[in-house]
C-alpha cells in the first residue's frame, strides 16, 4: 500500500541479461534444493517405507505401501500429540505471543525513555538468547525445591515442569516469542496516520474505538502475517523438549513426537510418515492464512 | 512519555488516572515475566554453590576457572563461531545474488516460487526433515562435518534471507544502476559499486539474522554431529553433568552466561547502531 | 560530429492490459552542438525517446544514430551519452567528489587524473570556491540542497566528457525561484561546453526559453518540430497552441462567412494570408492569444464584445476573462487598467497574430 508513485522503470537496469542472472542466482537455489527441497520429497519416500535407524532394516529397507500413514492414522498418540500441538499453537502463538506483543507495541508506541528501553531489551533478549540458555533459566525459575518461582509465589514444593508440563511450554514459548509480535506490530503501528488517531480522538473515539476503526484496518495485512508466520514456527517449534524432555506423553507436540519416533526410537519410516502428515498441516495452515490475505487485498481492490 | 497536557488531562479526569494507573501495572508485571528467568543467568555464574536459587551469597570466578580447564566448553564456542561464521557468510553471499537477480531480472512467477520456498523453509527447518536432513548427511559423508550441519543450516535460512534482500533490492530506485550503466559500467561493476553498497543495511540484517539462528540452534547439530570434538556450545551445555548424574550448575550456570554474552553484545550493537526494529524487511 | 538521427523509431510496452506504444515511428534529427528540448504532456514518451537514445531501453523497430554510427544496438555505456535522471541519480553511499569522478573510475583512469577532473568540472559547476559551498566535495548528496544535487548531477554528467548530454526533466525537483536561476545557468553551460544536448520538459515555458528547436509531443507523435518562435508564434495544430504559453490561447470555434470568422455572435477579421484558403461556411476554431488583444470600455468594430466575469492579477497585468455570448474569451491587458466584474468591454484581436485552424491544423 506504500507503494510510491515511481515511474515504471525497466526490468533489469544493470544490463545483467537472462544467463549472467541465472548464474548469480544458482548457488542460491542450488544449496535450497539440495538441503531443503529434496528433503521435503524425501521424507515423501521414507514414508512409505520399513527404514529403521539401526537393526536389519536400516540396511534392506523395504516398501510397506500406505501402511506407516494408515497406522500413524489409526494412532491414538497421533490424536493426543495433534490435540497438544493445537493447544500450543493457539495458546502460545496465536493468543499469547500475537496479543501481547500488540499490547507492548501499542503501550509503548509513545513512551520514551528508559522504561520503554528496558522492556524492550528484555523481551528481545528473550528471543534471541541461545534456546539452550532458555530452556535452563526456565528449569531453573521453575525447579521444585530451589526455584525462584516457587520462592515468589510460596508454591515451594510444586514441580510445575512435571506437573503442568503443558501450561509451561505454553507460557514459556509466549516469553520466548512475543519479541516478533512486538517488533512487527511496531513497525506496523508507525505506518497507522497521527492524523487519523487524532480525527478519531478528536469525535471523541475512546481507545477501542480507535482501535477497532483506524488501527486494525490499517494493520490487518500485518496481523495476518504475523500470525502466519508465528503459528508455523511455533507448530515447528522443538524448543519445548530441552525444558520437558521428550518421553512425557502429557507434553508431546508433533516435533517431538517426531523426534521421539524416529530417532529416539529409531523407527525412521514412521517418523517421516507423522512429518509428512505435518508438513501437510503446515502447508493447510498457511494456505488459509494465504487465502485470509487474498481476501483481503481482493477488498482493497474492489 | 506523554506531553504535559496529557498530564494536565490526567488530573481533570479520573478516568484517566485509572487508565494510567492500569498502564504502568501492567508495565511493571510485564517487566517482572521477562526479566524474573533472566537473573539466574546474573548470579549463579559469579556464586560459589550455585543452586536454582537466585542468590549471589558469596561472589566468585571460581566456576569460570573451573569452564576453562573442561576440555569441551572453550573449543565449543569456537565450534558455534565456526558453524555461525560460516553460515552466514554463505548465506549473505548466495542470498544477496539471487535477490538481486530475482529483484532485476523478470522470471516467470517468481514471486510464487520465492513464497513457496519461504512456506517450505519455516516448515522444513523445524523438525519435519531431520529424518532426511539425516539420511541426506549420512549418505553425503556429512555427518561430523561442520560443512554439512554449515550447508543444512544455509539451505534452511536462505528463502527468507532472499526474500528479506528482494525486498530491499526491489525498494531501490533503478535509475543508480542505470546512471552506472550509462556511464559505462559493467553489470558486476554496478553490483560491486551501487547495489551492494545500496542494501548494506539489508546486509546486516540478514547477518545478524543468521548469526543469532545458528548460535543458538540445538536440533540440527544435536542430529548431524557426533564427535564431541565437534559439539557447539548449545549441545555441550546439556553434557554438564555430575559423577551423581545431576547438572553441574557450577558448569552451566557459568558457561550459559560465557555462552550468551556474544548475543547480548551483538543485541547491544545492532540497537546502538540500527536500532533493533523491522524497516520494510516485512511485507503485509 | 555528434548528430543524433531517429529512423521509424518505434517502442511499444506490453503488460497484462496490453500494449502501449509509447514512441510511434519518431523521425527527429537533432543537429551537432544543438539545445534541443522535447516538450509534451506527462505519459507523451518523452521519457521513453531519452532513454531509447541512452540505450536503455531497446526499440521494438527503427534505429538511432549518434554521429556517424548506428548505435541501436550498442550498450549504453559505448554510446558517449551522459544522462541526468529527473531524480539526479547521486549515489547515496559516495561523496560528491567520488560522484563525479565515477565515470572516470569505470574507465579506469588513475586517481590523479580523477582528480584533476572533479576539480574542473566542480569549478565549472560552481561547486568550488565560494564561501558557502567550503567542504561541498566531501560530503554525500543527502547533505546537499535540492539545486547543489542538481549541479553536483550536471558536473558528474560534464566529467564524463560526452557527446551527448540527455536531461531528463532536470529542473523539475527545484522551486519555483531556484528553477529560474538553475534555468539560465543550464543555457550558459550548454553554451560554453557546445555539447549536443537533448532536454526534456513539460514545461513550456521551460522549452521555449532554453531550447534552439523544440519537439512537441503527443501519444509518441511529434506534432510540431521548430524554433520557440515559431513554435509560440503559429502552433501547427491546436493541440501545440493549446500547449504553449504560460496563458492558454484562446480557440474558439466558428464558421468563415464573407471573409469574416462568425465566433461567439461575434464577426471577426480573418488572420493574415488565410483569406480564401478555406470555403465559405466550413467550420473553424479561431486562435488568438490573449496577450495580443486591444481592449477598450467603446465599441471597437471586429472585436468581441462582453462582460467581464473574473479579472486575475499577474503581477505586471491583468488576465480578463470576458463572458461573449456564452463563451468564455480570455485577454491580457496592461496593470493599469482596473475593471470591475460585470463591466462591458470590447475585446479586439491583432489580425497578424490570429490564426485559424480547420480540422485543427494550421491554415496558411
Ligand atoms: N516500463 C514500462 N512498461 C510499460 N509501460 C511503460 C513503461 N515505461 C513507460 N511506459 C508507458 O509509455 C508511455 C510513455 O511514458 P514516458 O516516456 O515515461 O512519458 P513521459 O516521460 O513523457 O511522461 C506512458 O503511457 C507510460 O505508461
Ligand atoms: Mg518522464
Amino acid at each position: 500500500m506504500a507503494r510510491t508513485a515511481s515511474p515504471r522503470a525497466a526490468e533489469d537496469p544493470a544490463g545483467l541479461g537472462r544467463a549472467r542472472a541465472a548464474g548469480i542466482a544458482a548457488p542460491a537455489l542450488l544449496v535450497v534444493l539440495a538441503f531443503l527441497v529434496f528433503p521435503a520429497l524425501w521424507t515423501l519416500y521414507l514414508g512409505t517405507t520399513n527404514y529403521r535407524l539401526t537393526g536389519f532394516a536400516a540396511r534392506h529397507p523395504h516398501s510397506v505401501g500406505l501402511d506407516n500413514y494408515t497406522n500413524v492414522v489409526k494412532d491414538p498418540a497421533f490424536h493426543h500429540s495433534l490435540w497438544l500441538t493445537f493447544e500450543y499453537v493457539v495458546g502460545s502463538a496465536v493468543l499469547g505471543q500475537a496479543l501481547l506483543g500488540f499490547a507492548i507495541a501499542w503501550l509503548l508506541r509513545e513512551a520514551a525513555g528508559w522504561l520503554k528501553r528496558l522492556i524492550e531489551a528484555l523481551v528481545l533478549l528473550a528471543w534471541i538468547l541461545p534456546s539452550s540458555v532458555v530452556a535452563f533459566l526456565w528449569s531453573a525459575l521453575l525447579d521444585r525445591d530451589q526455584g525462584t518461582f516457587n520462592a515468589l509465589a510460596h508454591t515451594q514444593g510444586t514441580a510445575w515442569v512435571v506437573e503442568h508440563p503443558m501450561a509451561v511450554i505454553i507460557v514459556f514459548n509466549i516469553w520466548r516469542g512475543t519479541a516478533f509480535s512486538m517488533l512487527l506490530y511496531s513497525a506496523a503501528l508507525t505506518g497507522v496516520p497521527p492524523t487519523q488517531l487524532a480525527t478519531a480522538r478528536m469525535f471523541g473515539a475512546n481507545q477501542w474505538q480507535q482501535l477497532r476503526d483506524v488501527v486494525f484496518p490499517h494493520i490487518r495485512g500485518h496481523i495476518l502475517t504475523n500470525l502466519l508466520l508465528i503459528s508455523l514456527w511455533t507448530f515447528n517449534d522443538f524448543t519445548p523438549y530441552q525444558l520437558t524432555g521428550g518421553a512425557d506423553t502429557r507434553s508431546q507436540i508433533l516435533p517431538v513426537y517426531i523426534y521421539q519416533t524416529a530417532l529416539f526410537d529409531g523407527q525412521m519410516g514412521l517418523g517421516a510418515a507423522i512429518a509428512l502428515l505435518m508438513l501437510v498441516i503446515n502447508l493447510v495452515v498457511a494456505l488459509v492464512y494465504l487465502r485470509l490475505l487474498r481476501e483481503r487485498r481482493g477488498e482493497r481492490t474492489a | 512519555m506523554r506531553d504535559t497536557s496529557a498530564a494536565a488531562a490526567a488530573a481533570s479526569d479520573p478516568g484517566a488516572v485509572v487508565r494510567k494507573i492500569g498502564r504502568y501495572t501492567f508495565l511493571s508485571v510485564l517487566l517482572g515475566f521477562f526479566a524474573l528467568p533472566m537473573l539466574w543467568l546474573a548470579s549463579a555464574p559469579f556464586n560459589a554453590h550455585p543452586t536454582l536459587n537466585v542468590s549471589i551469597s558469596s561472589f566468585t570466578l571460581h566456576n569460570f576457572s573451573v569452564l576453562l580447564k573442561d576440555p569441551y566448553a572453550l573449543p565449543s564456542l569456537w565450534n558455534s563461531l565456526l558453524l555461525a561464521g560460516g553460515t552466514a557468510l554463505l548465506t549473505v553471499g548466495f542470498a544477496a545474488a539471487a535477490a538481486y537477480a530475482l529483484s532485476r531480472v523478470r522470471v516467470p512467477g517468481r514471486n510464487g516460487i520465492l513464497y513457496a520456498l519461504l512456506l517450505l523453509s519455516s516448515i522444513v527447518t523445524g523438525t519435519a526433515a531431520m529424518v532426511p536432513l539425516f539420511q541426506l548427511a549420512f549418505k553425503l559423508h556429512l555427518i561430523d562435518s561442520r560443512l554439512g550441519v554449515i550447508l543444512v543450516f544455509t539451505g534452511g535460512l536462505l528463502p527468507a534471507a532472499i526474500f528479506i534482500l528482494k525486498d530491499f533490492t526491489d525498494n531501490t530506485p533503478k535509475s543508480y544502476e542505470e546512471s552506472a550503466r550509462v556511464f559505462g559500467a559493467s553489470p558486476f561493476q554496478i553490483i560491486r559499486h551501487i547495489v551492494l553498497p545500496m542494501i548494506r543495511p539489508g546486509l546486516a540484517t540478514v547477518t545478524v539474522w543468521a548469526v543469532v539462528n545458528v548460535w543458538g540452534n540445538f536440533l540440527i547439530p544435536y542430529i548431524l554431529v557426533r564427535n564431541p570434538d565437534k559439539y557447539p556450545a548449545s549441545v555441550v551445555l546439556y553434557t554438564f553433568y555430575t559423577e551423581g548424574g545431576q547438572p553441574n550448575l557450577d558448569l552451566i550456570s557459568a558457561f550459559s552466561l560465557l555462552y550468551s554474552i556474544p548475543v547480548i553484545v551483538l543485541y547491544l550493537f545492532v540497537s546502538h547502531r540500527y536500532g533493533f526494529r523491522f524497516h520494510g524487511g516485512i511485507k503485509r | 560530429m555528434a548528430r543524433i538521427r531517429t529512423v521509424d523509431l518505434t517502442k511499444t510496452f506490453t503488460d497484462a492490459s496490453g500494449g502501449v506504444t509509447a514512441l510511434d515511428a519518431l523521425n527527429l534529427t537533432v543537429q551537432d552542438g544543438e539545445f534541443f528540448a522535447l516538450l509534451g504532456p506527462s505519459g507523451c514518451g518523452k521519457t521513453t525517446l531519452l532513454r531509447t537514445l541512452a540505450g536503455l531501453e531497446t526499440p521494438t523497430s527503427g534505429a538511432v544514430h549518434i554521429g556517424d554510427a548506428d548505435v541501436t544496438h550498442t550498450a549504453p555505456g559505448k554510446r558517449g551519452v551522459a544522462m541526468v535522471f529527473q531524480d539526479y541519480a547521486l549515489f547515496p553511499h559516495m561523496t560528491v567528489t567520488e560522484n563525479i569522478a565515477y565515470p572516470l573510475r569505470v574507465r579506469g583512469v588513475s586517481k590523479a587524473e580523477q582528480r584533476q577532473a572533479v576539480l574542473a568540472a566542480a569549478s565549472e559547476l560552481g561547486l568550488t570556491g565560494t564561501d558557502t559551498t567550503v567542504g561541498l566535495l566531501d560530503r554525500r548528496p543527502g547533505a546537499l540542497s535540492g539545486g547543489q544535487q542538481q549541479r553536483v548531477a550536471l558536473a558528474r554528467a560534464t566529467a564524463a566528457n560526452p557527446t551527448v548530454f540527455l536531461f531528463d526533466e532536470p529542473l523539475s525537483n527545484l522551486d519555483a525561484r531556484l528553477r529560474l536561476e538553475a534555468r539560465t545557468f543550464l543555457k550558459r553551460l550548454q553554451r560554453e561546453l557546445a555539447t549536443t544536448t537533448v532536454f526534456v520538459t513539460h514545461d513550456q515555458a521551460e522549452a521555449l526559453a532554453l531550447a534552439d528547436r523544440i519537439a512537441v509531443m503527443q501519444s509518441g507523435r511529434i506534432r510540431q518540430l521548430g524554433t520557440p518562435r515559431e513554435v509560440f508564434r503559429r502552433p501547427a495544430n491546436t493541440f501545440v497552441a493549446s500547449f504553449i504559453g504560460s496563458t492558454p490561447m484562446n480557440l474558439l470555434e466558428g464558421t468563415v462567412r464573407d471573409g469574416r470568422v462568425l465566433v461567439a455572435d461575434s464577426e471577426i477579421a480573418l488572420p493574415d494570408g488565410t483569406a480564401g484558403a478555406v470555403a465559405d461556411g466550413a467550420p473553424v476554431v479561431l486562435g488568438a492569444r490573449p496577450e495580443y488583444f486591444r481592449v477598450s470600455s467603446d465599441p471597437l468594430p471586429g472585436a468581441f464584445g462582453g462582460t467581464v466575469a473574473v479579472a486575475e492579477n499577474l503581477g505586471s497585468s491583468l488576465l480578463l476573462t470576458l463572458d461573449v455570448a456564452g463563451t468564455a474569451v480570455q485577454a491580457v491587458v496592461g496593470e493599469e487598467e482596473e475593471p470591475e466584474p460585470g463591466a462591458r468591454l470590447w475585446a479586439l484581436p491583432r489580425q497578424d497574430r490570429t490564426l485559424l485552424y480547420a480540422d485543427g491544423e494550421l491554415v496558411g
